[in-house]
């Protein structure tokens, strides 16, 4: 779909709607997100990025944060964060 | 981790359940012909006590269930709902109420939204509101659920709509979903009829040809796509004209429990039904002992229980050799290879109702689900 390469834009606040939680499971020991009927694992990178979808920070400040704290490749970063928040968002776990 | 037990002869590396599906009541004001509750249903006189259900949700989050699912019959007709959700929400389980509506109100949704409900499903019978009600049994239940639809989406929680497909609604199968997504549904669910309990009692009403079925699953798989962002479309699609079974369950005894009204835990709705097996209680164990220990639960869990052709099977750890219970009522014998698979030796009557299910026209004659209610004592 074309329109993944553009979204989020820079000024998007990503949010987890109600009904999809962070959750770090203790039975499991692994954080999972959790949403209807679903339970999907994520690794420590999703995790770092979910966290910091608070609804208040924009894509733009997410990314750099990250990449800041974790002294990473900026152009790297957004797409990841660019690639996991799309894949959130077709399936409803993620509002833009 | 405490180790557990396990009995002899049980799989070593049992991993802990996702889910715990409540069946909180039997009781419910509808009466859908394909309902998945047994065709005996629980009195409400025996059902668990709010503590006795509040005890099953902490032994679950403790042994690591992550969904909590409250069904029915109609959960709502409990009027202890708020609290068995707040109770819930407490230890930690996502809660999924699945209703029909009919009972809630707008103040009941709000309050179990403050409760901290996570998520609701709500079922729709049909796009056309004179059918719809006629599935359901009940006069005026599809106008309430609209209303319905709205105090949940108003309330702040996600909302699912879940449809249940057969004859008389397949035709509609795609308004169904436009319905959805109109009621504020960020997910709905289009299930074609599964034919266990008052579904196989049912089920010459309610099954559609194989051209129906195949024209609607077209649909569906379209506007999966075509909408895809807007809704997402879960579809559980008619095995009786698949090539190979479900994985029933997502194999048996691996990934949830089913707690009846009165306590009873069984690894699937439609457990009851396979003659032989025993069922512990929630009344006498705990839900970790009945998990590990069972004697329902171990009955077929692994491989040691199966027959060819599912034992040499290469796909056996992907299907399981499909559904315990269609099996038994197939072919008379729960560990034979579900029916639906072409290569089991019963798969001809398979073959055979789907061709039989030819739509003879008119409204079909349903047998509505209903409780026998006890006679007075006098």
């Amino acid at each position: 779909m074309t329109e993944e390469v553009s979204s989020p834009d820079m000024i998007a606040k990503p949010r987890l709607p109600r009904g999809v939680r962070l959750k770090y499971d203790e039975t499991r020991n692994e954080w999972l997100l959790l949403a209807p009927e679903r339970v999907i694992k994520t690794d420590a990178i999703a995790v770092e990025i979910l966290k910091r979808c608070d609804g208040t920070a924009t894509f733009a400040a997410i990314v750099d944060d990250l990449a800041q704290t974790f002294s990473a490749d900026h152009t790297r970063v957004e797409a990841d964060v660019r690639a996991l928040l799309n894949e959130l968002a077709a399936k409803r776990m993620m509002d833009l | 981790m405490t180790a557990s037990p396990g009995s002899p002869g049980s799989p070593k590396k049992l991993g802990a359940p996702v889910a715990l599906l409540a069946e909180l009541t039997h009781r419910c004001p509808l009466g859908c012909p394909y309902c998945s509750n047994p065709l005996a249903l629980d009195s409400r006189e025996d059902e668990l006590s709010t503590a006795e259900w509040t005890k099953v949700f902490s032994q679950a989050a403790k042994l690591g269930v992550l969904h909590a699912h409250l069904s029915g019959g109609e959960p709502a007709s409990r009027q202890d709902l708020t609290d068995i959700v707040a109770h819930c929400a407490n230890v930690g389980l996502y809660t999924n109420l699945i209703t029909s509506g009919i009972g809630l109100t707008e103040a009941r949704v709000k309050d179990l939204a403050r409760a901290g409900l996570d998520h609701a499903q709500l079922s729709i019978q049909d796009s056309d509101a004179a059918s719809a009600d006629r599935i359901a049994g009940y006069k005026g239940a599809f106008a309430r659920k609209q209303a319905v639809a709205e105090w949940i989406t108003q309330a702040g929680l996600p909302l699912t709509i879940n449809a249940v497909i057969h004859r008389a609604n397949i035709f509609r199968t795609g308004d169904i979903v436009r319905l959805a997504v109109s009621l504020g549904g960020r997910r709905v669910e289009i299930a074609h009829t599964q034919y266990y309990g008052w579904g196989l009692v049912n089920r010459a009403a309610l099954m559609p040809s194989r051209s129906e079925a195949e024209a609607a699953i077209a649909e569906v798989e379209a506007l999966k796509k075509s909408l895809a962002g807007v809704i997402v479309i879960d579809h559980v699609i008619p095995d009786y004209h698949a090539r190979y079974p479900k994985a029933c369950m997502g194999g048996w005894g691996k990934r949830g429990l089913n707690v009846t009204p009165t306590g009873k835990v069984l690894p699937c709705h439609a457990a009851e039904t396979i003659p032989g097996l025993v069922f512990w209680t929630v009344r006498e164990r705990s839900i970790e002992d009945i998990w590990h220990n069972s004697p329902a639960f171990n009955a077929f869990r692994g491989e040691d229980w199966m027959r060819e052709p599912c034992r040499s099977c290469p796909r056996k750890t992907i299907d399981y050799g499909g559904c315990r219970c269609q099996a038994l009522a197939l072919t008379g014998d729960a560990r034979e290879a579900d029916p639906v698979c072409h290569l089991s030796p019963d798969h001809a009557k398979i073959t055979e109702i789907a061709a039989q299910s030819e739509d003879e026209g008119g409204a079909p004659h349903y047998r509505y689900r209903h409780m026998k209610l006890r006679e007075p004592a006098d």
